[in-house]
């Protein structure tokens, strides 16, 4: 047989090899995030007037371009790069932009403390949980030069009483998106969409999102997003088990493309997404569950930290311009918060139901404010099961 | 001393940390806070996650032993090249790893996918079009593929080692060709294919890269149940607790290896 020392020596390898491998283990292939590192060259407060373009009768104390950086921490494929271009040579401030896919990795970030970024987009009850945590700044958003341009629904919010932390940025619903000519049925409620009997069986898709997936399925079962009554569970978890074999994928990436191909029929779906998928598939249609629909509204934030507090207030209030955000809407197919902006929105998103929610459903149709922790566990141990 | 500090700061402290969180209640947003509990451990003992830590070990099982059935015979064949060939053959065996490894995971989807190169190619000859990818073989595909390097190398090594006058005095003295494999050839690299397979199975254990994006969320690993627990449901005590259970499984796994490596040194003195 082998010499010992060859053994020992392969022992010895292996042990080497395995305290790496272990490291492995707990990060197999992270990606890491970029930025964080960007030149803090802060631009100074200045009170000179000087050419600034933009906000035509700026407050008092309110601060005008003047250079300088500003380090944007946004959704991925979230604000469309003409504008920020537009930004960039109206105001002559340089933007580095860095981008997250969940609010939860925005609040690691931040967490961390090792982030540096002027301005974060979390969703409603992220925001909550942020002042909750003290992760914001108080900009006091009302007194912003463009806040006359708040739509009234959203000069108060839930999660930031008075706007004293966060301006709007987009909103929209978490529906069901499906094509009526293949799905073989009608879909109108969540609980056609989690039909165990579906005739699109095989051709479902989901949003890999814990939340909102059991949110949906607790409307569907009678019970309302929250809820702490197990026995709203276990009705649940048979309704996801009898799904289950219907659904082809719970992948939020690639839902345009899946759904304006055909690979799929039927999909839980963001409606600003949708209007992307229509664009090349205009037999989809976009349903506003009879149970009822979140909305979601995400936020322009300053973190606790910023080096730009100026320019991180000069993007915002550029951002409440009714121009400005109807652009950003044209780019992501998301309705926003700033009267006036449908002016300059493409014709086919100001009236698409899809887009703006018609009065018939407007009551189906309220934000969900983060669960309490009972709820949270519960909500933890459906979707393990769910997806194992 | 440089090793003790080395152990310290990248061994005890981070696992020392991982298991005191394991024994704390979690904070409403994520963090750890008193007091200390059992409760994370005995949930750990709930069917829902050892199923779910069962089907991680057949995924990376399986993507062991399928890299170990392409791996061996490449290592056999990298053996037989001449010297410069073998440089070649190992440079190349290496390459994959100089791409990012999320890029090399993407390009599966673009082969794997309804429209991708397999499924066209099939229909071509009347067996497509097909479903592989988000589904649990393309997980396997994938964990194979990211690993297999790590198969590689190590059987090679000790195949080099091998002093090629035993196979051919098996040879002459008339063993086939299964019978120089069996007897000769597998029990001698042994130590490589046990190295070999623990460095595919350990990451493919932990990994939840790829059951996230060929899996398509479909079938959950133990890595992605940890990683939720982490960034989605904030539970750090859980996640640290899981942690602490594919640890205890690794640390057995490893045991097993050290003993069976000490009898069949025995028998080999």
């Amino acid at each position: 047989m082998t010499p010992w020392h060859k053994r020992r020596a392969v022992g010895l390898t292996l042990a080497l090899g395995l305290t790496g491998m272990l490291a492995l283990t707990a990060c197999g292939g992270e990606t890491t995030m970029g930025g964080g590192d960007e030149a803090a060259t802060s631009a100074p407060a200045s009170s000179e007037g000087g050419g600034a373009a933009e906000s035509p009768q700026p407050a008092a104390d309110f601060p005008t371009p003047n250079g300088g950086e500003l380090n944007l921490y946004n959704w991925t494929d979230y604000i469309s790069p003409d504008l920020l271009d537009r930004f960039e040579s109206e105001t002559g401030i340089t933007v580095n932009l860095d981008t997250y896919d969940s609010n939860e990795t925005l609040l690691a970030k931040l967490q961390s403390g090792g982030a540096n970024y002027d301005v974060i987009m979390p969703s409603d009850y992220m925001v909550a949980q942020m002042i909750d945590l003290g992760l914001l700044q108080q900009i006091d958003v009302a007194s912003f030069p463009n806040a006359q341009y708040l739509k009234p629904e959203f000069a108060d919010a839930y999660y930031d009483p008075g706007r004293k932390y966060t301006a709007p940025y987009m909103y929209g619903t978490t529906g069901i998106a499906y094509d009526p000519t293949k799905a073989g049925m009608e879909i109108t409620s969540w609980a056609d969409f989690f039909a165990a009997d579906s005739p699109a069986a095989g051709k479902i898709g989901t949003l890999n999102d814990q939340v909102e997936v059991i949110h949906a399925a607790l409307r569907a079962v009678g019970s309302a997003p929250c809820s702490t009554n197990r026995d709203d569970y276990i009705k649940v978890e048979e309704l996801l088990a009898g799904w289950k074999p219907n659904l082809a994928v719970i992948n939020s990436d690639g839902v345009i493309g899946r759904m304006a191909s055909g690979e799929q029929t039927v999909h839980m779906m963001w409606n600003g997404a949708f209007t992307r998928a229509e664009a090349d598939n205009p037999n989809l249609e976009y349903v506003y569950p009879a149970e009822g629909v979140t909305v979601w509204a995400d936020g322009l934030a300053v973190p606790v930290g910023a080096e730009n507090m100026d320019n991180a207030k000069i993007f915002i209030n550029w951002l409440m311009d009714p121009e400005n955000i109807g652009e950003a809407t044209n780019f992501v197919g998301y309705d926003n918060g700033i009267t006036g902006s449908d002016e300059f929105m493409r014709a086919d998103l100001g009236s698409n139901p899809a887009v703006i929610i018609p009065d018939e459903f407007k009551a189906l149709a309220a934000p969900v404010p983060g669960c309490p922790l009972e709820a949270i566990d519960l909500y933890d141990q459906v979707w393990t099961n769910f997806k194992k | 001393m440089p090793a003790l500090v080395y152990l310290l700061v990248l061994m005890v402290i981070p696992l020392g940390l991982v298991i005191a969180y394991a024994f704390l209640t979690s904070g409403r947003f994520g963090g750890v806070q008193g007091p200390a509990t059992l409760d994370n451990i005995t949930r750990l003992f709930q069917p829902l996650y050892l199923e779910v830590l069962a089907s991680s070990v057949v995924n990376a099982g399986l993507a062991t032993f399928i890299a170990f059935l392409i791996g061996f015979p490449a290592a056999l064949a990298i053996t037989r090249l001449s010297l410069s060939w073998q440089t070649v053959a190992l440079i190349a065996v290496v390459m994959p790893f100089w791409t990012n490894f999320l890029i090399r995971t993407y390009a599966w989807i673009l082969l794997l996918n309804r429209e991708g190169i397999l499924s066209d190619g099939l229909a071509l000859i009347g067996l497509g079009p097909i479903e592989v990818l988000y589904t649990r073989e393309a997980v396997i595909l994938g964990l194979t593929y990211a690993y297999i390097p790590l198969m590689v190398l190590p059987i090679y090594a000790s195949l080099q080692r091998l002093d090629s006058m035993l196979l051919e005095a098996a040879c002459n003295l008339g063993a086939g060709p299964w019978r120089r494999f069996r007897t000769i050839l597998l029990p001698l690299t042994m130590p490589g294919i046990i190295t070999g397979c623990l460095f595919v199975f350990i990451p493919s254990l932990g990994n939840f890269v790829i059951p996230e994006l060929l899996g398509g969320g479909n079938s959950q690993m133990i890595g992605n149940l940890i990683r939720d627990q982490f960034l989605k449901s904030r539970d750090w005590p859980f996640g640290s607790a899981l942690s602490l259970l594919v640890l205890a499984l690794l640390v057995i796994i490893v045991m097993l290896q050290a003993s069976a490596a000490r009898r069949s040194r025995k028998w080999g003195a």
